[in-house]
């Protein structure tokens, strides 16, 4: 332990059980902190578990008390009524109606700024406008929340008179230009990673850029950009502070975005302000309809684990 | 290929059909990259203008008074003095526990993890499935576990701790990348002398990829700052008029941590709060709030930006 121990005087061959002293306290060492570093990668196994477990176990109480039928079947929320009815359907067509919304506008803008920026952009653009959209990642949902809700709103509502203070359009639409980004960058990263070989092979049977972009680059990269797609959806499926503040919180059953509608997101958030109890029924309901949301974004990511797998093409 | 087929009559063409086509394919390119453009524009301008919306609407409300103002039910006397104080906190809290797990993480990933091993396959996949979970359900697992099972209640602690756990996918992905565009030979010379693995990790490999590691956690605590959903989840107050205790004290032991157990707001949630409100005349102190925290966010990633540009610049190999 006296000279051996420090690194920075190392053991003469003569001094031998000194030697063997600092290898057993060097590897004593190391492995300690093998398993330091080991127990910081498995914090992100703990945090997995412990979402469903805490999901699941707080959702069970909630399910002694109302039927798994009613659950999936009813169509009215009113948890916090005094007659409460406790049917998702209306939170997960608000949801489904917001992530649609969004989606049609994400999906063209995010695929077309995708292939611009692989296969047509010049090198200085290219070089301005990433960092300008990953800002645009960057900007917290509580923002593009107000945007939604005191400037796109009203301006919808010059084209649509009709259309309430509240409501799932401009929430959708504001949601679509937030993952706008999630999908360009990584359908661009997917694209531009399709060997040059290609492009030069098409170029030089006299085919043009959009040909290149369109018929060999797109179809070689899909993959990748399915894996964009099903990164967006969860996240527009998860979005919750723009909903939560745009689109209302009274939850209805519709698909209509000019309707106003809560998600699964807004009614936790809804919930969580209010003072509830702990382990009450509308306490427990949160837990259940989160439940519901992880499901719905674990169904999303296998059925675009299962489109990568099925479409992937390897060089 | 070999042997020289003559091409059927149809399928030769004039030079005039020759250059129409050629035409006609550029004329197509030319219509998509203006589509591209503005696309582009698209995205950008929403960006611009809802940086401008909260520019017209808060900018009046930017004034000293405005931080030092503790909210109010005067729309113009209500400050963000405990939404930035509860912010700062958080973040330190965020800061703390999401560096040393998600820079440790990402070193057994990269550097002691078998390939292939099951160990280092399950926490990769789920270190992927975590960054796609919805940022509401870390709220709700905060609920069941900090706030009622470690009983570490409505407080900044778990408020920290919650977003910590949000951003470690983050940092670590980041970090591993760092660590990866360190080139193998740095590592070989490391062992060739003698080094041990750790010796070898926390004197090269580290020091190398600082710049890189930086970015990512900077990026994490940026999005950290502007997380709502899952700090409301776990029960911040949406209106506090006082401050947490101050962690130095002027009397032995100079520092307490009763501020890690104390009610909080912070800015998104104290923007939310105004944006919601009915009466209009606080829209203008949301604005305010937005502008800040949208500040904040930008300043952060554009440091992170430069960052990352200064390394790449400096790398050597």
């Amino acid at each position: 332990m006296t000279t051996a121990s420090s690194t920075s005087s190392l053991p003469t061959p003569d001094a031998a059980p000194n030697r063997l002293h600092f290898k057993f306290t060097r590897n004593l060492k190391e492995r300690f902190i093998e398993a330091i570093l080991l127990f910081c990668g498995l914090v992100a196994v703990f945090t997995t578990l412990a979402i469903m477990f805490v999901l699941v176990t707080e959702a069970l109480p909630f399910f002694n008390h109302v039927s798994i039928v009613d659950f999936f079947t009813d169509t009215l929320w009113t948890p916090l009524f005094a007659e409460p009815r406790y049917g998702i359907l209306p939170l997960v067509s608000g949801t489904l109606t917001v992530a649609g919304v969004a989606l049609l506008l994400a999906i063209p803008l995010g695929t077309v700024i995708a292939i611009y920026l692989s296969e047509f952009a010049p090198h200085g653009v290219r070089e301005v406008v990433k960092p300008a959209l990953e800002m645009l990642e960057a900007v917290p949902t509580v923002v593009f929340g107000y945007f939604a809700l005191l400037v796109v709103t009203p301006l919808l509502q010059t084209i649509f008179p009709e259309l309430p203070g509240f409501n799932m359009l401009s929430a959708g639409l504001v949601i679509g230009v937030l993952v706008t980004p999630y999908i360009s960058s990584v359908a661009e990263d997917a694209m531009r990673a399709v060997p040059m070989a290609m492009r030069e092979g098409a170029y030089a049977v006299g085919a043009t850029k959009l040909q290149v972009a369109v018929s060999i680059v797109t179809p070689a990269a899909i993959s990748g950009i399915v894996a964009a797609y099903i990164l967006a959806v969860s996240r527009a499926v998860g979005e919750t502070m723009v909903v939560a503040i745009a689109a209302g919180t009274n939850p209805q059953f519709t698909f209509n975005p000019m309707d106003q509608a809560a998600t699964i997101s807004a009614y936790i958030v809804q919930v969580a302000l209010g003072d509830l109890p702990h382990a009450s029924i509308g306490y427990q309901s949160i837990f259940a309809a989160g439940l519901v949301l992880v499901v719905m974004t674990l169904i999303f990511n296998i059925v675009g684990h299962w489109v990568r797998k099925r479409f992937r093409e390897s060089y | 290929m070999n042997t020289e087929k003559p091409s059927p009559p149809s399928a030769r063409l004039d030079a005039a059909a020759i250059a129409e086509l050629i035409r006609t394919g550029k004329r197509k390119e030319l219509v998509f990259a203006i589509l591209g453009v503005f696309c582009l524009a698209i995205a950008i301008l929403t960006l611009t203008a809802a940086f401008l919306s909260l520019l017209l609407d808060g900018w009046s409300r930017i004034r000293p008074e405005f931080f030092v103002n503790f909210p109010s039910r005067r729309a113009a006397e209500a400050g963000i003095l405990s939404a930035w104080v509860g912010s700062f906190m958080v973040l330190i809290v965020t800061m703390v526990a999401a560096v040393p797990l998600g820079v440790g993480a990402a070193i057994y990933l990269e550097e002691y993890g078998q390939k292939g091993g099951w160990i280092k396959d399950v926490i990769e996949i789920n270190v992927t499935n975590l960054a796609g979970v919805p940022s509401i359900i870390y709220g709700l697992l905060a609920l069941g576990l900090f706030v009622y099972y470690f009983k570490f209640g409505q407080s900044v602690l778990s408020a920290g701790l919650t977003l910590a756990l949000l951003i470690l996918p983050i940092v670590i992905v980041a970090t591993r990348e760092a660590l990866r565009s360190v080139p193998v030979h740095i590592r070989e010379a490391a062992y060739g002398v003698g080094a041990t693995r750790w010796q070898m990790v926390s004197q090269h490999l580290v020091p190398y990829s600082a710049g890189g590691i930086l970015t990512g956690i900077i990026i994490g605590l940026a999005r950290a700052i502007g997380e709502t959903a899952p700090v409301i989840t776990i029960g911040a107050l949406t209106f506090i008029a006082f401050l947490p205790p101050s962690p130095i004290s002027t009397e032995p032991p100079f520092l307490n941590f009763d501020w890690l157990f104390s009610p909080f707001t912070v800015l998104p949630i104290q923007m939310f709060n105004w944006v919601s409100r009915p009466d209009s005349s606080f829209h203008a102190s949301a604005a305010g709030a937005g502008l800040v925290l949208l500040a904040m966010c930008l300043a952060m990633n554009a440091l992170a930006i430069y960052i990352r540009y200064q390394v790449r610049k400096k790398i050597k190999w």
